[in-house]
């Protein structure tokens, strides 16, 4: 077990041809992804990197069996995409482009919710089952298979977890960058709900950063809902108020949304903090008594 | 992107929303001219910045005279407003506003913006208007209406009505508010506002719902599709570094300690500066490098780095994911050698090629440190530096 993907899951990827779209498809091959095929309008029939080409997600689906599809296209076009992949039948939609319209996320988690369809991303490096699946652009070699759930809102942040997971010999179940966008398609709660059901999964790192109240609503979750040891890191201590901090997401805004509220909800929800980038993994096994 | 509260207006005339007859103007001559224009024997000039405060620091004003309108020009025209909104630096005043007087009998709030927890654009009202609305919010939450707007069917006259009842208004009112949520909601989708808000939204001696103030701000994201609204843009505005590094497509933010840093990826940014903080050290600067960190792009941060004197030794923290640390490594020491960079450099490579990488940084006879781990580099960096703070 793991959680969202599998060796069994069959990934299209939408943007196949282009610059990104080829590039992460050939780590993610190489990485033994079950990559099916990829989609680009008006080159249907062709084949890339040894796959077949469609004009269509429906196309792609029916002829493919594919299940999840990976999302490179550029901003301007991702709700299309989105709505595109909703509508073809896809049960795992997973998007990396960065730059997506607020309003547009509106629209499409809506669909997404509706249609009952699991959305990761928008801005977010991924989900990976290591020696199973990759979809996205993380680096595969840092992972290891292992028992430790990461979900985060950042993508180099994610590799720091998951390195020090590895060289503590921990290795992960499942990793999911959810992203750094205000409105994310999943969120820490959706993540740390499966994680809990997971039995692959014995202890989650949790990864937040300054902006919005995601980390407040995941430390109620986790009080309530969530038996398994969590150990959580929140960047932007030293981050000013108002000022967007690289990601859509992190900012300060109104006085709200500062790392020391998140940390202070987290450790009051029973969950095992560190404010050392650096010693992610040691708190994990302190936490967990590993 | 913020607009100034004249570009605001502009656009909330467009929706039919009832504004103050104004000119926007360049000097003190134009000033005058428009209160000829507007008529009346009073008018309200209002310093045009990118901040709230201006009332408080002086920036707003009620003129009866030339003279009045003289002196609030002379003194602000060409000089920075500092208001509690703003840095120490305070913000340019390059253009002034001038309306007509409205008379107001009590003041509301009305905003909205996209709420994250509920996914949604939530409007918010008040009957205590003009004040800082954070600050309602925090002490009386109760006093705040709240209207969510469902995504797919749009806001809804009933959620006006609702909240219009609530806030004691009479008929007349009613049906003067409900134009006006229904007008700022299709403003708002239309031109992919992130946050609206009409602070305060007065009603006058007659009775009437008016506009008195307008700040709008639009999703970055989203200007690619409003040219209109991209060529409101004010770079007066922003911080000049950041701009400059805006260009590059790097994000920077400038910070008061003096070690710079260079880091790939928004979290482990602002990761990295924690992590100094951690070890005494007080970090100069937020800075994304993004993840090709090539020679040119380390280049330009290296430029941006340093043109804040107060940095003393630079980390360059990179997490090569796909991109080998060997060649990381050699376009820092080549951005180094270009840029001529002098203070010390504390360069902490992980990932593939790592050790590769941090061999090639310490064959360099530049003043570049190799830091074995995260905290290692954090201390080499803290104590390049000067030592903790």
């Amino acid at each position: 077990m793991s959680i969202l993907i599998n060796r069994e899951t069959k990934v299209i990827c939408q943007g196949f041809t282009g610059k990104n779209g080829t590039f992460h498809s050939e780590q993610a091959i190489a990485y033994g992804t079950q990559m099916v095929g990829g989609v680009t309008p008006g080159k249907g029939g062709s084949e890339h990197l040894g796959l077949p080409v469609f004009n269509t997600v429906s196309d792609a689906v029916s002829q493919t069996g594919a299940d999840a599809s990976v999302i490179y296209v550029p901003a301007p076009f991702v709700l299309d995409s989105i709505m595109e992949a909703v509508d073809a039948g896809i049960q795992i939609i997973v998007c990396i482009t960065e730059g997506v319209p607020t309003l547009d996320m509106l629209k499409a988690k809506v669909a997404c919710d509706h249609a009952g369809i699991v959305l990761i991303g928008p801005n977010c490096p991924g989900v990976i089952t290591p020696d199973e699946c990759k979809i996205g652009i993380m680096p595969g070699h840092i992972h290891q298979k292992g028992k430790v759930g990461i979900v985060s809102r950042s993508g180099t942040l994610t590799y720091e977890a998951v390195k020090q997971t590895t060289d503590m010999g921990y290795g992960q179940s499942t990793c999911v960058g959810i992203g750094g966008d205000p409105i994310p398609g999943s969120n820490f709660i959706d993540i740390l709900g499966r994680f809990e059901k997971d039995p692959e999964t014995e202890a989650i790192v949790m990864i937040g950063e300054i902006g919005g109240t995601a980390e407040e609503e995941a430390a109620d979750f986790i009080k309530a809902e969530v038996s398994k040891p969590v150990v959580s890191y929140i960047a932007g201590v030293t981050a000013p108020a108002g000022k967007r901090m690289g990601h859509a997401g992190a900012i300060i805004s109104g006085g709200k949304g500062t790392a020391a509220e998140k940390f202070a909800a987290l450790e009051a929800a029973g969950v095992t903090v560190t404010r050392n980038l650096a010693e992610i993994g040691q708190t994990l096994k302190r936490a967990t008594g590993w | 992107m913020n607009l100034h509260e004249y570009q605001g207006k502009a656009l909330f005339r467009e929706y039919g929303l009832p504004v103050s007859q104004g000119i926007a103007c360049d000097t003190t001559e134009e000033v005058l001219a428009a209160a000829k224009q507007i008529g009346g024997d009073m008018w309200v000039v209002k310093a045009q910045v990118h901040a709230g405060g201006r009332g408080k620091a002086g920036g707003v004003q009620l003129v009866k005279t030339e003279a009045e309108i003289r002196e609030f020009c002379d003194r602000l025209i060409g000089t920075r407003l500092v208001t509690y909104q703003t840095d120490a630096d305070g913000q340019p005043v390059s253009k002034i506003l001038i309306e007509s007087c409205t008379d107001i009998a009590s003041e509301l709030y009305l905003g909205a913006v996209v709420d994250r927890s509920s996914r949604r654009i939530v409007f918010m009202a008040s009957t205590e208007g003009g004040v800082e609305i954070e600050k309602v919010a925090h002490e009386t939450p109760e006093k705040i209406l709240k209207a969510a707007v469902d995504p797919l069917v749009g806001a809804q006259p009933y959620q006006a009505r609702e909240i219009g009842f609530k806030l004691g208004l009479n008929p007349t009112q009613l049906k003067q508010f409900t134009q006006i949520f229904l007008g700022l909601a299709k403003l708002f989708e239309e031109k992919d506002v992130a946050l609206i808000e009409v602070n305060p939204l007065v009603i006058t001696d007659e009775g009437n719902l008016h506009c008195l103030d307008a700040k709008v701000v639009i999703d970055s994201n989203a200007m690619y599709r409003h040219a209109d609204l991209a060529a409101m843009h004010d770079p007066s505005q922003d911080d000049a570094r950041e701009a400059k590094a805006a260009k590059w497509d790097l994000n920077y933010v400038a910070l008061d300690g003096n070690i710079g840093c260079m880091v790939n990826g928004a979290g482990l940014a602002m990761g990295t500066m924690d992590t100094v903080k951690i070890h005494g050290g007080a970090p100069a600067n937020f800075l994304d490098v993004g993840g090709g960190a090539t020679k040119e792009r380390v280049a330009e941060a290296f430029k941006i780095i340093l043109s804040d004197t107060n940095v003393k030794a630079v980390f360059v923290n990179i997490f090569g994911g796909i991109v080998r640390c060997d060649m990381i490594a050699e376009g820092i020491i080549g951005a180094v050698e270009e840029v001529g960079v002098t203070v010390p450099v504390v360069v902490r490579l992980e990932g593939n090629n790592a050790e590769k990488g941090a061999e090639i940084l310490s064959q360099s006879d530049l003043n570049i440190i190799a830091g074995e781990s995260l905290t290692d580099a954090a201390q080499k960096v803290v104590a390049a530096a000067g030592g903790a703070a």
